[in-house]
Formats: C-alpha cells, sequence, structure tokens
C-alpha cells in the first residue's frame, strides 16, 4: 500500500515540473481562448473587446478553410499510407532475405535526419525540369511534373515527403512487435497447412493491433505538429493548396502579425485536437472489449 | 511454383524498394560532394570534391549553430531526465488527493504538444524578456508528458518487495529512488535520452520564432536561413550543408545501429 | 567571414543567457540583413561592416543575417516586440507600412536634418526614394535596390535564328520568340522552355507589378491604403501569364522563384525574369553567352522597383542613432555601394556611385549592369500597403489561382480586390 506524499516531497518532486508543464501548455491554452475576444491591436489600432468578432472571421475565412480541408485530406492520407508501408519494410526486414542490415539503414535513414533537411533534399529532387525526379522521367521519355507548382500535386508531394520520413521510425516498432510473435503459433499455423498469406492475416495482425494503435496516435499527432517542410518547400501555395493548419498559424501570427486571429486559430486547434482525442479514446475501448 | 524463384524475386524486389527509398538521400550526399555544375546532371564520372563543405562552413557560422544545438540537448536532456523521473516516482511510490486528475492534465501535453501554442508561448517568453535565448528554446520542453508516461510505466514494473526491504534497512525516499528505481529504469533513460536528443536536434519551427541572432540559433535555425532562396541557389552548397548539420547524427546512427534501433523500440513499446 | 571555434564558446555562452552588450563603447550596433545562399554576397557585406567597424573603434557593430526578406522583417519585428530589436536593419521597401505601423521605425529626416544631410538625401535616385517616403517624411535609405529584369540566352537565341542582340520589347514580340526557342525532344516533352517568370509566392507578385506598369498602371499608391488589383490592366496582364503557358512558350502552372536562376543555368529555359540582384550569380555560373534586356512590356517598357531599404529602429540612444546614421553614409559611399553593386548586381541607390572608376570598369566588362539602371526610368513602387503580408497575400491567391487552372484571370482578380479593399478599409 502506497504511503501518503508528504507536502515537503510534493513540492520538490511536483512543484517544478508541473509549474513548467502548466506555464507552457495549460496557461497558454486558457491565454488564446481570453486573447481570441479581443482584437489585434498596434499603434494605429487601440486594444478592444471584440466579443464573438474573431470567430466570426474563421466561418468567413474561404483560406481556413481550404487549409482545413488540406489538413484533413493530409491526415487521412498520411496516416493510414505510412503504417501500411511501415509494416511491408518491417516484414522484409524481418524476413531472412539477404542484406537486411542496408534494407533498415535505408528505410531507417530519413527518420534521423531533420525535417528541414529532408524538405531541401526533396526541393531539388522535385524541382521541374532540372530535379532528379524530372531527369529519371526524362529517361523514360515521360513530361517532367512540376509537383511543387501545381494544386493538383503539391499537397501529395507534401504527404510523401512526410510518410518517407515518418515510415521509418514506424517500422522499427512494428520489427519489436513481429519480433514478438512466438513462433510456435506461426508453426501451429503452417501444420494446419496455411499459407504465409494466411498466417500473416489470421496470425500476425491481430497480434500487430496495439502497435497500430500506437502508432496511428503518432502518426496523427505528427500530422497536425510538423510543418516544418511547408515553410521549406511551399509556404503554403500554390494557391493555399498545401497549407496546413499550424503552417497558417504561423503565417498568419508572425508573417502578418495579426496575433488574435492566430490566438483564434489555436483555440480551433486545440478544439480538434480534443475531439480527435475523445474520439480515440472511444476507438480504444471499444477494441479492448473485443480482446 | 519453387521456392528458391520465389525467394530470388522477393530479394530483388525488396532490393529495389530499399534503393528507391534512398534515392533521395543518396543523390543529395552524391551532389554535396560534386561541383555545382553537375548538380541537375548526373555524371557517373564527375570528379569528387569537398570543396562545397568547405565553403558551406565558411559561408555561415555553423560551429556556433553546432555549439548551440549541442547546449540546448544537454539542457533539456538533463532537466527531462530529473523532473521526469521525480514526477513519475511520486505518482508510483505515493498516494495524494488528485492523483489521477494531475495525472490526466500531465498528459494533456502528449496531445496538445508545445508547438501547438506557438503563438501564446511565444508571448509568454516576450513577456518574461527571454526570447532569443537558449534557455527560451528548451523551457517549454523542460517536462515532457511523455518522459513522465514512460517511467511511471517502468517504475510501475518494480517489485514492491525490493523498495520494503530498502525501507526496513533504513534508505529513505531518495535512497530508494537512487538505488531502486533508477537502477532498474537503465534501459529506458537510454532509450529515452535517444529519442529526446534526436526530436530536439530536429526541432525547427519553434528555435525559428524565438531565436533572431546567430548566437542563438540552433543547426536547424541555421540551416534554413542558409538556404533561403532570395538570389540564386547553389544546390551543392546546400546539400553539404544539409549534411553537415546532420552528420553527426547519421555517423552515430551507422555505428551504433542496432542498439539503436533496440532502443528505439523499447521507448515505443512499453 | 571566418568564424573560429573558440568564438563558438563565447558566443554560445552569450545566447544562453542572452546577448548582453558590453557598454565599453559608445555605441554597440546590431544590424540585420537579408540575403540568400549567395555566400560572396554575405562576405562583401560583411567586409563592409568589419571597415567601418575599423573606422570607428569607439563603436561596435555585428552584422547579422537572418533569412530571406520575408524572415528578416518578421525577425526584426518579433525582435522590436520583445524590446530587443537591431538598431539598424535592411528591410524590404514594401514593409514601410508596416514597420510604421507597428511603431517601430524613425523617420531618418528626423535625425539627418541638416542641410547637408538634405542634400545627401535629395542625392539618392528619386525612384528609389517614392516608397522610402511617407506623409512627407524620409524613414529610409535605399540600398540593396533592383528592378527584375530580362535575362537571355545568346547561344539559345543564335540557334532559333533570333538576332542575340535584340531580345523582344514587347510581350508580342516575347511570344513570337518564345516560340522559335521552346525546343521539344521526340517524345515531344519540352526540353527548353523560351521563358520564365516566377508566379508564385511574394516574387510572383513583385513581377506581376512589373507587368501592371507596363500596361500603365499602378498596384498601389503612395497612401499605402489603395490596392489596385482588379483593373484592366492586372487582368491583361495575367491573361499574357496564361497566354504563355498555352502557347507553350513558358511552363505551365505555379513557377518558383528560387529554381528559376538555376533552370537558366541549366538551359532549361531560354530566357527568365528576374531580378538585377542576380546578375553575378549568372557572371559567376554561366557556361554560355547571355545577356539582359528590359522586361518586355504590354504597351512599353515597365517594371517594378523592388529590394531593400536601410532603417533605423526607435529605440535607440542618440550615440546608436548618429552610429546608425554614419554606418548607413558609409554603406551608401560611393566606394561601398559600388563594390556591393559590383558583388551581386543590385542598383547602386546615387548617380555618384556610377562615377567612380571601379564601376566604370565593371560596367565596361558587363555591359549587362547598366540595364537595370537604364530601366529605372520606366519603374514604378513595388505593391505596398498597410497590412502588407494579408494584403499581398490575396494578390498573390489571385495569381496563384489563374496560373495553376483553378480560376478565371477576372474572377480571381476581383475577389482578391474584395479581400484586400475590406482590410484597407479599416485605414482610409
Amino acid at each position: 500500500m502506497n504511503k501518503r506524499l508528504p507536502i515537503g516531497l510534493a513540492i520538490i518532486m511536483l512543484g517544478v515540473p508541473c509549474s513548467l508543464l502548466v506555464a507552457f501548455t495549460h496557461y497558454p491554452a486558457i491565454q488564446a481562448l481570453i486573447n481570441s475576444f479581443w482584437n489585434n491591436a498596434s499603434s494605429r489600432r487601440p486594444s478592444r473587446f471584440v466579443g464573438v468578432e474573431n470567430y466570426q472571421a474563421l466561418f468567413e475565412d474561404d483560406r481556413l478553410a481550404q487549409v482545413l480541408i488540406n489538413s484533413t485530406i493530409y491526415a487521412l492520407g498520411t496516416i493510414p499510407l505510412a503504417i501500411g508501408l511501415a509494416i511491408g519494410m518491417a516484414l522484409l526486414v524481418n524476413s531472412r532475405l539477404p542484406g537486411t542490415t542496408l534494407m533498415r539503414l535505408s528505410f531507417f535513414m530519413p527518420t534521423m535526419l531533420p525535417m528541414i533537411a529532408v524538405a531541401n533534399i526533396w526541393l531539388f529532387f522535385y524541382a521541374p525540369g532540372i530535379g532528379l525526379a524530372s531527369q529519371i522521367l526524362g529517361i523514360f521519355g515521360l513530361p517532367s511534373i512540376n509537383f511543387l507548382g501545381s494544386t493538383d500535386t503539391s499537397l501529395a508531394s507534401m504527404m510523401f515527403v512526410a510518410v518517407w520520413k515518418e515510415a521509418g521510425l514506424f517500422m522499427i516498432f512494428y520489427l519489436a512487435a513481429l519480433q514478438s510473435v512466438p513462433t510456435n503459433l506461426k508453426d501451429a499455423a503452417k501444420l494446419e497447412g496455411a499459407g504465409s498469406v494466411r498466417i500473416f492475416i489470421d496470425v500476425v495482425m491481430p497480434l500487430l493491433r496495439p502497435t497500430t494503435i500506437f502508432v496511428a496516435v503518432n502518426a496523427l499527432i505528427n500530422a497536425f505538429r510538423l510543418v516544418d517542410h511547408v515553410i521549406v518547400m511551399t509556404e503554403g501555395g500554390p494557391n493555399n493548396s498545401s497549407a496546413l493548419l499550424l503552417y497558417y498559424i504561423y503565417e498568419v501570427t508572425f508573417r502578418q502579425r495579426d496575433f488574435a486571429y492566430g490566438a483564434t486559430l489555436t483555440v480551433l486547434m486545440v478544439i480538434m485536437l480534443g475531439i480527435l482525442a475523445i474520439f480515440q479514446f472511444w476507438v480504444l475501448n471499444r477494441k479492448a472489449h473485443y480482446q | 511454383m519453387s521456392n528458391g524463384l520465389n525467394k530470388i524475386l522477393l530479394s530483388t524486389f525488396a532490393a529495389v524498394i530499399a534503393a528507391l527509398w534512398a534515392l533521395p538521400f543518396i543523390y543529395s550526399v552524391w551532389t554535396a560532394f560534386h561541383d555545382e555544375k553537375y548538380s541537375a546532371n548526373f555524371q557517373w564520372d564527375a570528379p569528387w570534391t569537398i570543396a562545397n563543405f568547405l565553403e558551406a562552413w565558411q559561408a555561415a557560422p555553423f560551429s556556433v549553430y553546432f555549439f548551440n544545438t549541442l547546449i540546448l540537448i544537454t539542457i533539456i536532456l538533463i532537466a527531462n531526465l530529473i523532473l521526469c523521473t521525480l514526477v513519475a516516482y511520486a505518482f508510483v511510490r505515493y498516494k495524494f488527493r488528485w492523483a489521477g486528475f494531475l495525472f490526466a492534465l500531465i498528459m494533456v501535453q502528449l496531445l496538445i504538444s508545445p508547438e501547438i501554442l506557438i503563438v501564446e508561448n511565444y508571448l509568454t517568453l516576450s513577456r518574461v524578456g527571454l526570447t532569443d535565448t537558449i534557455i527560451g528554446i528548451a523551457l517549454p520542453y523542460l517536462t515532457s508528458a511523455f518522459g513522465i508516461f514512460l517511467l511511471r510505466q517502468t517504475f510501475l514494473t518494480v517489485p514492491k518487495s525490493l523498495d520494503e526491504a530498502a525501507q526496513i534497512e533504513g534508505a529513505g525516499a531518495w535512497r530508494v529512488l537512487w538505488n531502486i528505481y533508477v537502477p532498474l529504469a537503465w534501459p529506458i533513460y537510454l532509450a529515452y535520452s535517444l529519442v529526446s536528443i534526436s526530436f530536439h536536434w530536429n526541432n525547427f519551427l519553434w528555435p525559428l520564432i524565438v531565436t533572431n541572432s546567430p548566437e542563438v540559433r540552433p543547426l536547424t535555425v541555421g540551416l534554413s536561413v542558409f538556404a533561403t532562396v532570395d538570389s540564386g541557389v547553389e544546390w551543392s552548397l546546400v546539400n553539404a550543408a544539409t549534411l553537415m548539420t546532420t552528420a553527426p547524427l547519421i555517423i552515430a546512427f551507422i555505428i551504433f545501429q542496432r542498439q539503436f534501433v533496440a532502443n528505439f523500440m523499447r521507448a515505443g513499446i512499453k | 567571414m571566418k568564424f573560429r571555434n573558440s568564438h563558438a564558446i563565447t558566443f554560445g555562452i552569450a545566447g544562453l543567457m542572452g546577448v548582453s552588450s558590453t557598454a565599453l563603447s559608445a555605441a554597440d550596433l546590431e544590424f540585420y540583413f537579408p540575403v540568400g545562399v549567395n555566400a560572396p554576397a554575405v562576405a562583401t557585406i560583411q567586409e563592409l561592416t568589419d571597415e567601418w567597424a575599423a573606422m570607428n573603434p569607439q563603436h561596435t557593430v555585428k552584422a547579422v543575417y537572418a533569412g530571406n526578406y520575408e524572415e528578416t522583417t518578421t525577425k526584426a519585428l518579433t525582435a522590436a516586440n520583445a524590446g530587443q530589436p537591431p538598431q539598424v536593419a535592411v528591410l524590404l521597401s514594401i514593409d514601410l507600412f508596416t514597420l510604421i505601423e507597428e511603431d517601430v521605425i524613425l523617420p531618418i529626416s528626423d535625425i539627418a536634418n541638416s542641410d547637408a544631410d538634405k542634400e545627401w538625401i535629395a542625392g539618392f535616385y528619386p525612384g528609389f526614394m517614392k516608397d522610402a517616403q511617407f506623409e512627407g517624411k524620409t524613414y529610409a535609405i535605399p540600398f540593396q535596390r533592383s528592378t527584375p529584369v530580362f535575362y537571355y540566352n545568346k547561344d539559345a537565341f543564335r540557334e532559333a535564328g533570333l538576332d542575340p542582340e535584340a531580345p523582344p520589347a514587347s510581350w508580342d514580340e516575347m511570344i513570337e520568340a518564345g516560340k522559335a526557342l521552346t525546343v521539344k525532344d521526340d517524345n515531344g516533352n519540352v526540353t527548353r522552355w523560351g521563358t520564365r517568370i516566377p508566379t508564385l509566392g511574394l516574387g510572383g507578385a513583385w513581377l506581376f507589378g512589373g507587368l501592371v506598369v507596363s500596361k500603365g498602371d499602378v498596384l498601389t499608391t503612395e497612401t499605402g491604403t489603395e490596392a489596385r488589383i482588379d483593373t484592366p490592366a492586372t487582368v491583361a496582364s495575367l491573361e499574357f501569364l496564361l497566354e504563355l503557358a498555352k502557347q507553350e512558350v513558358m511552363a505551365p502552372g505555379g513557377i518558383t522563384w528560387g529554381d528559376t536562376p538555376k533552370a537558366f543555368l541549366e538551359g532549361q529555359t531560354a530566357s527568365m525574369w528576374t531580378s538585377t540582384g542576380n546578375l553575378a550569380f549568372i557572371e559567376e555560373n554561366a557556361e554560355f553567352d547571355w545577356g539582359v534586356g528590359f522586361l518586355p512590356g504590354g504597351d512599353g517598357p515597365g517594371a517594378p522597383i523592388g529590394g531593400g531599404n536601410f532603417y533605423i529602429f526607435q529605440e535607440t540612444t542618440d550615440e546608436e542613432r548618429e552610429a546608425a546614421m554614419d554606418f548607413i553614409r558609409f554603406m551608401t559611399s560611393p566606394e561601398s555601394a559600388a563594390r556591393w553593386s559590383i558583388a551581386t548586381g543590385y542598383v547602386a541607390p546615387r548617380p555618384d556611385t556610377w562615377e567612380t572608376p571601379a564601376m566604370k570598369a565593371y560596367t565596361e566588362r558587363l555591359p549587362q549592369a547598366l540595364v537595370a539602371l537604364d530601366q529605372l526610368a520606366y519603374a514604378e513602387r513595388e505593391f505596398a500597403t498597410f497590412q502588407r503580408a494579408k494584403v499581398t497575400q490575396y494578390l498573390v491567391d489571385a495569381i496563384e489561382s489563374a496560373v495553376t487552372g483553378n480560376a478565371e484571370p477576372a474572377a480571381a482578380l476581383a475577389e482578391a480586390q474584395k479581400g484586400a479593399d475590406k482590410v484597407l478599409g479599416e485605414y482610409q
């Protein structure tokens, strides 16, 4: 049975860490809510309470609508793709094929690079007409693609960059899960005459479920948190087709210097994440029932 | 169909996939070691050079950036290890009012990471006058919900009997922590450190917003400043700088590949 | 610019606790400037800064390169909001209104008000002073000024049977020449385009301003409260951009600013429209015969004036202001400006610079450098208003949505006009 925590120890153990946490997580979230009810003051515009004006602006903001659509597509696209690739990679690396060490290196390397470095590498890779992608397409007689300069491909190009960087990390988690699959289970299935595809679907897949949940949560958070490549590669363009929510917050606040609207967008972001968290919690609970 | 043929096909497929996956990175390395005029015209026999690295190193204070990044990750890592240990220990070993509620509050940071709150965190920092300092970059990250979660999970696996035996021998709270809990969690500390180092080595948006002067810029921000494109961009130079700034992590990874992977797995799975 | 490792340690420790300036000298200047990867440009700024410091041992100056133009303005403003602005900075001329609104800069005419000062200010090209002044006061001193020019590959012109000494002057000639210059391979894929005009982002909006000027209109006026985004001239300009792609003279879709010089050097385009500030970069890297001409125009020549000016920040002591003025005078002096101009291609902002022997020798060697200066007579102010970042975004969105085929030019511009008017309504 645990002892009661003496007040002195509580202050030492919980005081500093928790106040730091509150100061940079809870306080700013509440502060954003408060600031979202005020205007953006400057030397030519005195500070004033505006009520829900900033929230009305949210609804009239066409760029924001585009940004939210982009963010949704980005999350829904990158997460399953990264997970699917990660499972495939893990299976390859876990196989008894030759060269698995090199394979693992190739898959995992992008994970070690900063997103900003990844963005530089891909910026040159994508450059229409002169980048490596165009050089390769040229070998096969195909026209070059304006990856980042077309509204049809820019978001997909950014998504692929994100998947390239993340899949290797997720592969590691699947690798761990695969290695913990008991061999006798597989052997038993084999004895019953199941093929390797059957074994994977019936035996291995269910055991990967906790990893998938963990990875999906991680990928979801990253989909909202990581916009470095947008800043470097497209600045959200062309025509806002690759702008993500956090990038938009950055642009509105620090480039356009509208701190009040930035705060309002922050509130929106926190609410969205909150809803997603509740949704995930609900899914997790349901999943737990089945097991 | 013979098993051998199957295996050859699969091996070829795997090799092609792995090669394609590595292609952008390999090309970037190749470009960094060749003259600018080859950067958009691949040639097998183009002469190798390290001139790009020398020029990039001269053109921006990368040594300062390296030093800043080292300081930054050291501060964050030490603070993380100490603070997260204390919180996790308090939660595992003691009971107190609202413990569950407090833990839930802490876990909020997992979801709403400091990057999401850049607007208000920047205002906070500028109110206390810590913008453009390394401490300022580190502040929001000193306590990590992920670290607390990980250590709490680990501490929970420490057998109660060990703890009680130590108490009977007269060990106080700190002795128990230091002699029983910390040693048993050693692999997790290592795993967490790796995750933390690679995360903060790579972090960009928040340092970009907080820093102005080269004296405080970490590598990522320095690299982005170096690679901006108002006038002609030399790809080979940018690629050299990109490689240079990530080299320590890459080299460390190649050398300690197995341990890295094992530790990353541990950090995620528990 | 060299950085020794021992410096790293001191820098690092200073950085850890915030940059504290030692009060040993009369004034410690911090000087922000924007620059790309073009290493010689950074080195030149550093050299000039060091020379000034050597001549003024009582002062210190620290040159901080802070990224591209937009990033440098962002940095200067965030630093000013935090109460630690640089004393002096080179920032975009079009950010004048933003800087005034944020109340962070000082009218230079308030501190440089002697007769000699007035004469000195009057010695700059009037074209460059247009966007340095507001409500009768001079807020900025021109330094890193430019207009875009038409770079073309003379070898490609010869190959296409065009006169390499007569670049296209009008839009129609541009399309004619461009058709001749475009080359396709056996698969029907274009290997060389006729021309390349960046259409994305701030760079795209800048060049678009040139098209509008050549049609006899302007995008903004000196009031900073008027955006003329939806006019016959703008619609014609945007339609011209689409026509270039339609006639297969220019690559379809959005075209980035950053890759443009590279595409030109690689022969992927036979000509490009970009800043004269790329002259030195092109001269150093081009492996073909190349020339520079005025931007082809709609109804005649026309170009936007762009680039950066010196600003002095409000939060400065009298000594710092005096030192900053002295520094600016030094940087824009004929000898310094000539070196800066030669190292980059930016247009030296005063006639006396062009009279220096160094500059004369330079223009003799590289007559292309004179084009931007001559074009100045036909150039107009760049798009600048209050809330510049927000208002320009409407224009950028309109151009981008049209060139990527997502909207009709007229509709896109009308939409942008509505957005801009809403923001600027507060100021009128």
